[in-house]
């Protein structure tokens, strides 16, 4: 027994060192950041290779562990070929990043800025989905409680039928809001996605585009608003939001217990398409609205449509390797079978080939865009030393909703932690 | 080399002819191990610690950087918080785990009913993992609080002392084995003569018992000492560093403790993770020279037998 374990142990290590030495010609490593994508993107390899021969591989980092698997596997001979740069990735990652100006993917996009650029203006990175956040709405609820939809056209509207609905949720069996949690899991809704919207009117306001040094705060009082209807139309108040989840608020409005869930195009999977979470809603009964807070002109208001996902080609890759990557990239963008999968992993894309797609959230944004409304930009992408930033905007709205502490902490942690986040991001 | 004489009924294994050829080998033998203590501690080590005076994001891009991480580290107000803290609640840690711990064993090892039992019922928060204890506790602990209208993560106070019971409660069971099996080994006519003498039992306890244990006490105060300057998940569960003060733009994790801290440096700076790796060395000597002057300091109080 002992010998025959000491020979395969012998084989094994000897196998291992056959596959180190083995090199191909040029082949595709693309290291995808989507666990829930990681079956379609194999699948997708898999026919590329049975087409023309150059091997694909698909390794997917697991969930919150893209960064660390990049750097581990940046560091390797074989590295990645293909993987996700953000605009917070540029400073770490732009050597890295392969000017992508002038190739297929680049020219298959169907709009242009859905490209991150370098100082020097080459193209570090290009968009590969376009996602859209909001309040997620529950139309039948809403009209089981006498509105509609297009009752809601700004925070006034909002806020009337909320504590309309809060005030009567004992006979009507849910409430306003799903819960506004503070816990880890569910608090980035809040310090990125809605403090975003702060963000966009004070940057419109003043035309920023791209990372400024400060900023004013000058809309934090407008968060205010939302954030009390948040929290008090809503089952969950108090201390109770200090450890609510993510998972808490989105059973809240998967179960109709909650009109209204601040959240993103991503949920369509799970509230309507995947059995398993056993939510099982009505795509006709869901619709998305723009997340009011009390803005002059809010009305003209579009859902927050942008992306955080963009695909960067590894410049210190071989010279066949880059080639072998460009060609794959124009496959998946161009191919029947890559933009049949992209539609249905990712919703809308933002190329020339790109399928219709399915979420209704997605339709939604295209819906009041037609309409003339104004896209709400991602504005967060541009924080500085993001954790830093928004653990301080949430540890101040926690002591404001908790402990009944100042707004005024809010504004602080928006203004003064911006400013010294962007000094340390610039100093490297 | 000299031939001993060899006794006829000795193992065949102590005969020079076997014995020579596995010492001139020895070599050998070692070389496994030794190769393992490198690849697996040696090398990272002493890498980790050339690192540290590197600005890199990955370790095949490193570029020398002189002190400059170091005194980033010791200029940024949070890692000098999460020191003190740490050093306060391993001070506090050490002290509550190692008084109940005793206590709990002196009391099991009198004459009960039922003493195995308990025992085995202490020493079962060790088998749970840091993790789920953290969470766990946090479910505890803000069921409670929220009648109160706060919750663990709320106050620095409550965090504080909520790892501190966390702790407590995993650890005592451990420690008390460690003291059981100290009790058990003082030699009954010691405790015999000294209650022939007319000692009091008190007297036993602090003239005869506890001289007679030090070395439990070393391996345990040693044990908890470095058990609380290294604690993470447990820290990452409960709190994760909630809440935090601001002042001036920097973000003060008040619950937040050095290993936690350094994880934090690593995994948000940008560009450089040397400043990460800088605090990983500050922290291995500090915790190496702590546990060696405590090691010092207790085992000059051990007493032969």
């Amino acid at each position: 027994m002992k010998k025959f374990l000491a020979m395969a142990l012998a084989l094994v290590m000897v196998l291992s060192l056959v596959a180190c030495g083995k090199k191909d010609e040029a082949s595709v490593y693309y290291l995808n950041f989507k666990p829930e994508a990681d079956a379609a993107w194999q699948q997708l390899a898999d026919e590329y290779t049975k087409a023309t021969g150059i091997p694909v591989k698909v390794v997917t980092a697991a969930s919150g562990t893209y960064e660390d698997t990049l750097v581990a596997e940046m560091d390797k001979k074989e590295a990645p070929t293909l993987f996700q740069v953000n605009v917070g990735g540029l400073k770490s990652w732009g050597d890295y990043c392969y000017d992508l100006t002038g190739t297929d993917v680049v020219n298959e996009l169907a709009a242009e800025g859905a490209v991150i650029t370098k100082d020097n203006g080459e193209i570090a990175s290009v968009a590969y989905c376009v996602e859209t956040y909001g309040l997620i709405t529950n139309k039948a609820l809403l009209k089981k409680a006498g509105y509609e939809v297009s009752d809601i056209k700004n925070f006034a509207d909002l806020k009337k039928v909320a504590e309309d609905i809060h005030a009567r949720s004992a006979e009507l069996g849910f409430d306003a809001f799903s819960s506004a949690g503070l816990d880890g899991s569910s608090n980035w809704r809040f310090s990125g996605h809605l403090s975003s919207v702060a963000l966009f009117y004070e940057f419109r306001d003043n035309n920023v585009s791209g990372m400024p040094a400060t900023v004013t705060g000058k809309y934090v009082e407008n968060l205010k608003n939302l954030w009390d209807l948040y929290t008090t139309c809503s089952a969950t108040t108090g201390a109770a939001l200090s450890t609510a989840t993510s998972d808490m608020s989105e059973a809240e409005f998967g179960q109709g217990k909650a009109v209204f869930f601040q959240n993103g195009s991503w949920e369509y999977n799970n509230l309507v398409l995947d059995a398993s979470k056993g939510f099982n809603m009505k795509a006709e009964d869901l619709t998305m609205i723009p997340l009011y807070i009390g803005v002059e002109g809010e009305e003209k208001a579009g859902l927050c449509t942008g992306t955080e996902n963009y695909w960067a080609v590894n410049a210190k890759a071989s010279e066949a390797d880059i080639k072998a990557t460009l060609d794959f990239l124009k496959w998946v963008v161009t191919s029947e079978s890559g933009t049949t999968m992209m539609a249905e992993q990712f919703g809308a894309s933002p190329f020339k080939a790109a399928k219709p797609v399915e979420n209704i959230f997605c339709k939604a944004s295209d819906a009041l865009i037609a309409n003339g409304n104004y896209n709400v930009d991602w504005s967060f992408i541009y924080t500085p030393g993001t954790d830093d930033w928004r653990a301080a905007v949430i540890d101040a709205i926690s002591q404001y909703t908790v402990k009944g502490a100042s707004w005024d902490n809010v504004k602080t942690a928006f203004v003064d932690t911006w400013a010294k986040e962007y000094k340390e991001y610039t100093a490297g | 080399m000299k031939i001993r004489k060899k006794s006829r009924d000795a193992a065949a294994l102590n005969s020079w002819l076997v014995r020579r050829p596995i010492q001139r080998m020895v070599w050998l033998f070692l070389l496994p191990t030794f190769a393992a203590f490198c690849i697996g501690f040696l090398y990272p080590f002493l890498q980790g610690i050339y690192l540290s005076f590197c600005k890199f994001r990955l370790t095949s891009d490193a570029q020398w950087a002189g002190l400059s991480n170091y005194k980033t580290a010791f200029t940024d107000p949070s890692f000098l918080h999460a020191f003190w803290y740490t050093a306060l609640f391993a001070v506090v840690s050490l002290l509550l785990i190692n008084v109940l711990a005793f206590t709990v064993a002196y009391a099991l090892t009198q004459k009960m009913r039922g003493a195995n039992l308990f025992r085995t019922v202490f020493f079962m928060p060790n088998l749970i993992g840091g993790i789920v204890l953290g969470y766990i506790w946090s479910m505890i602990f803000d069921g409670i609080l929220i009648r109160f209208n706060t919750s663990v993560v709320m106050e620095t106070e409550y965090g504080f002392w909520g790892l501190i019971i966390l702790l407590c409660w995993q650890q005592i069971g451990y420690m008390m084995i460690i003291y059981i099996a100290g009790l058990q080994a003082i030699p009954e006519d010691m405790m015999e003569a000294a209650r022939i003498d007319g000692a009091s039992s008190w007297d036993t306890l602090i003239h005869v018992t506890i001289p007679n244990m030090m070395p439990s006490f070393t391996i345990c105060t040693f044990l908890s000492l470095t058990n609380g300057f290294k604690l993470y998940d447990q820290n990452l569960a409960l709190t994760e560093g909630r809440p935090f003060i601001q002042e001036g733009g920097e973000i003060i994790k008040t619950t937040e403790m050095l290993a936690l801290n350094i994880v934090n440096a690593f995994t948000s700076q940008a560009t450089n993770r040397g400043v990460g790796q800088a605090k990983a060395v500050i922290f291995f000597v500090v915790v190496a020279a702590i546990s060696l002057l405590q090691l010092n300091a207790t085992r000059s109080k051990e007493v032969q037998q």
